[in-house]
């Protein structure tokens, strides 16, 4: 260990959704302070939501945030429907699980691709990728190409990938047209070899960094752990813990008072027979986890639009004015939950907790352990600034979900 | 002809345009990385300070004075703002709490106090000039698109 003492600050760690920044410090050879901080400002939506109309609520809430915000919609519908007692329809149902596949595919492809590729090839930008490398301009057509199919996928079944407006609470207000679903299912066979290349990519990429937690998924409608947790959605909140940074503009959480994650990197780990080398403990593998679900939404994709006729049918009435519901859903970077409370159909309360928040303090920690490792040898600040970003990219947080408003008293 | 050198910033907002923007990059970025270089934006690269520009795509509202002098910095360095989608061309819907009522306003003070926010929420043109606006959450696809081909013809 060298007897070193610094401090490093990154004010604004690049290619990530939203602002973070980083402040740590090393005294005689030893992490002092590290401090991962969400600095992406408060919009309130959790205080503007009350007195709104609870059918209005999941396209309010989904300005949360732009690149998740289909998943946001999502659980605000399921939290509405289980608040109102309405049943959606299987065909509801299965719109919606194609909404999020749309979702999944656009959002791992922009991360993967523009965020992380980069690290992989040295390079700063996807944009700065070379295009008389065979690799490089393959991977940098691949791109726009993967991207392309999974937005047009989330137009087909939401009518857009940023702020659907065809889900509804009790249903869908427009429906897939048969010969678009044709042509978004050329598209999505189309791409398969793409990200086939791009699990390649992801699957050599030696990087390495470990720690023993649990992590967490929401399955079949149930909240599982890698140590044995299975718990109904309404009792999530009894496991989690909320903790209070005071150099965060979010809130983070822990599980039996512990670090935790959740994300692709989760739900390939509890997923029954995974593909190798999962289940895996390397925090780099979030990426290639988020590689493996793009392909499998693809063909969950293809599997459901070739076999489905959709057909328009009015939206499930609600059978109460009143009560409280949760929605839940695995959005790209892990567990979503949405709580609202409705009186009279007007929302009265509301919580909810994003990936981020969950992952937060565990990301702090693995940078802790990133910094630690490398005072093993002789430090380059430079180099490691750039470390500590791969390392934070690999999570892919989503800080505009993170700033949203949470009831905080300081101390 | 050289390339335009751009940039793309956001302040308080859902950063729904920004993504909006990678996916209209699905279509163009053949085209557009011909003309533009898109030197300052962090959801493409890393940039080491900002300099002189000819575009500044800017998303997203004011919400303190850290984020006033960052915009006013913008604009002495670009020859032209474009204020994109709705939160930058009219505030809203993160300018929500300019409306709250008193007891809510008591639940957010000590955010408020703590990380230095400014009393109101302000769209872009309340503190700098704004050349061209591209309204809408997320913003206008079609009228981003025909305002891209028009700065490059310019």
């Amino acid at each position: 260990m060298h007897q070193v003492d610094f401090d490093l600050s990154l004010d604004e760690i690049s290619k990530i959704e939203g602002a973070a920044a980083l402040d740590f410090s090393v005294k005689d050879g030893r992490v002092t302070k590290c401090r991962f901080k969400i600095t992406e400002y408060k919009r309130f939506y959790t205080q503007a939501i009350k007195g709104k109309a609870a059918v209005a609520a999941p396209t309010l809430l989904a300005r949360i945030c732009g690149t998740c915000s289909n998943a946001h919609i999502l659980a605000a519908i399921k939290a509405v429907e289980n608040a109102l007692q309405i049943i959606p329809s299987p065909q509801t149902l299965t719109l919606r699980r194609l909404v999020n596949h749309g979702l999944i595919i656009r959002d791992h492809a922009l991360h993967l691709y523009l965020f992380v590729l980069p690290d992989l090839f040295n390079k700063d930008s996807l944009l700065d990728f070379d295009e008389s490398n065979q690799e490089q301009h393959q991977l940098l057509h691949d791109a726009f190409q993967v991207k392309d199919a999974g937005n047009q996928l989330s137009i087909l079944t939401g009518g857009r990938s940023v702020h659907a407006p065809f889900p509804m609470v009790g249903g869908f207000i427009k429906f897939p047209n048969p010969a678009a679903a044709v042509k978004v299912i050329n598209l999505l066979q189309a791409i398969r070899p793409a990200v086939e290349r791009l699990i390649k990519v992801f699957t050599v990429w030696t990087k390495t960094q470990a720690q023993t937690i649990p992590y967490l998924a929401y399955m079949d409608g149930r909240i599982r752990s890698t140590d044995g947790l299975d718990i109904a959605e309404t009792q999530y909140r009894s496991h989690l813990q909320k903790k209070q940074l005071d150099y965060s503009q979010a809130s983070a959480y822990t599980y039996k008072e512990g670090f935790y994650m959740t994300g692709a990197l989760a739900r390939l780990n509890l997923m029954p027979n995974p593909p190798a080398p999962f289940p895996s403990r390397n925090v780099y593998h979030n990426n290639l986890a988020q590689a493996v679900e793009i392909l499998q939404a693809i063909d969950g994709s293809i599997a459901i639009l070739a076999k489905t006729k959709f057909a328009p049918e009015p939206l499930v009435k609600p059978t109460v004015i009143s009560g409280e519901g949760i929605g839940v859903v695995e959005a790209p970077r892990g567990i979503l939950y949405h709580h609202l409370v409705i009186k009279n159909n007007v929302v009265t309360d509301a919580e909810i907790l994003v990936p981020t928040g969950q992952n937060q303090l565990n990301i702090e920690n693995d940078i802790k352990i990133l910094v630690e490792t490398h005072l093993q040898s002789e430090v380059d600040k430079i180099k490691l600034a750039h470390e500590i970003e791969v390392l934070v990219r690999a999570y892919d947080p989503c800080m505009s979900c993170a700033a949203h408003f949470l009831k905080i008293n300081w101390k | 002809m050289a390339k335009l050198i751009a940039g793309w910033f956001t302040f308080t907002c859902c950063e729904d345009s920004t993504i909006l923007f990678t996916e209209i990059l699905n279509d163009h970025w053949q085209e557009w990385t011909k003309l533009i270089d898109f030197k300052y934006a962090k959801t493409l690269r890393k940039s080491a300070g900002i300099g002189p520009m000819d575009i500044a795509f800017v998303e997203g509202a004011i919400s303190s004075d850290t984020q006033t002098a960052k915009l006013k910095q913008i604009r002495g360095l670009t020859k032209t703002l474009v204020a994109i989608g709705a939160c930058a061309v009219t505030g809203q819907p993160s300018a929500q709490r300019n409306q709250f009522t008193p007891e809510q306003l008591k639940a957010i003070k000590p955010i408020l106090e703590r990380f230095s926010y400014n009393d109101k929420v302000q769209r872009l043109d309340e503190i700098v000039k704004v050349d061209f606006s591209v309204p809408g959450c997320p913003m206008d696809e079609i009228k981003f698109v025909e305002l891209i081909n028009k700065l490059c013809t310019k």
